[in-house]
């Protein structure tokens, strides 16, 4: 274990502070732009994009300062490169197999017939 | 036998065993969660409707839980922060407000849950709702480990700091890394199900 000096355990205490208020404000920041009306066909889209950023540089701050990762060792940030490059992975793969569709108001082939045999009382 | 580098760090990682050990537990845990988020996007995106997470959800109650975790995950480092001063009854103090404010987010997810469950929506209800409750509900489970291992290290845990101090140290550490990362997932989880 890294031996800190008291000093420098204050000064990590100060950032932790920091950190807490930075994600307070950032947290009153979402819910408020949750509320902005966007308009058009990506209205959802944009929004979640928009939240998603948000989340994003909360969760920086807490990955960096909170676990420390700001100075951790190469072979942590080699293991979570791995972990990001599936995960984009995971998240973009399935994703594709909706992309010839994104354009037309349909997303799936059946969707019609299909939606209506498994939700006959349209129930969402 | 001592178990080796619970607390020098192995010559060829640059690190601790535990602190190895839990960084990979978290890339998993990062799969794990990915693949539901995964699986909510192509639900969403796939679906003729969905409905608005405040139309459905309780963002005040969503906003509460959110403070709620980010203020345990303060609480958590400075319970390692405390114990990095060789302050243990603040250490204490600190590890107990952890667990509290856990305690709290579960009750909160208790009475939206119950109000579902009272209105007759669970699971099977729909698609949303199916996404919902698996998403929350295995993030909640998530904490109530977290809770089970705060739990086990305020009580007969505790005693390592008397002995193999550094070690113990460690432990919260480690822990504060698994409870850092429940918060982290919360903060993704409420702006997509409740905001959006």
């Amino acid at each position: 274990m890294v031996k800190h000096s008291v000093e420098e355990m204050q000064k990590h205490v100060r950032s932790y502070i920091l950190v807490f208020l930075a994600l307070m404000v950032l947290t009153i920041v979402t819910v408020a732009v949750s509320f902005l009306e966007f308009e058009g066909r990506l209205a959802v889209a944009i929004g979640v994009t928009v939240a998603l950023i948000i989340a994003v540089i909360k969760s920086s701050l807490v990955v960096s300062i909170f676990m420390h990762l700001i100075s951790e060792k190469k072979l942590i940030f080699i293991i979570l490169g791995f972990a990001a490059v599936f995960f984009a992975g995971m998240i973009a793969l399935p994703l594709l197999t909706e992309s010839d569709q994104v354009k037309t108001e349909q997303s799936l082939p059946n969707f019609e017939v299909s939606t209506a045999k498994e939700n006959p009382h349209n129930v969402h | 036998m001592e178990i080796p580098y619970t607390v020098e760090h192995r010559k060829d990682t640059g690190l601790f065993n535990a602190k190895l050990g839990i960084w990979l537990f978290l890339a998993s845990e990062v799969m794990l969660f990915g693949a539901l988020f995964s699986s909510y996007i192509l639900l969403r995106i796939g679906a003729p409707s969905w409905p608005q997470g405040a139309d459905v959800l309780n963002v005040p109650l969503g906003t509460l839980n959110t403070i709620i975790l980010i203020t345990s995950s303060v609480t958590m480092v400075m319970a390692w922060a405390s114990l990095m001063m060789h302050d243990f009854k603040k250490h204490k103090l600190y590890l107990w407000a952890t667990f509290l404010l856990a305690s709290c987010f579960l009750v909160v997810k208790g009475f939206e849950y119950g109000a579902k469950f009272s209105h007759g929506i669970f699971p099977a209800t729909s698609t949303y709702y199916a996404i919902y409750y698996t998403l929350t509900g295995l993030h909640g489970i998530h904490v109530i480990c977290g809770m089970i291992v705060i739990g086990y290290l305020l009580g007969p845990g505790a005693k390592m700091w008397e002995t193999k101090s550094e070690q113990f140290t460690n432990r919260i550490e480690i822990v504060g890394v698994y409870w850092h990362f429940v918060d982290l997932v919360w903060i993704f989880l409420f702006p997509v199900l409740y905001l959006t």
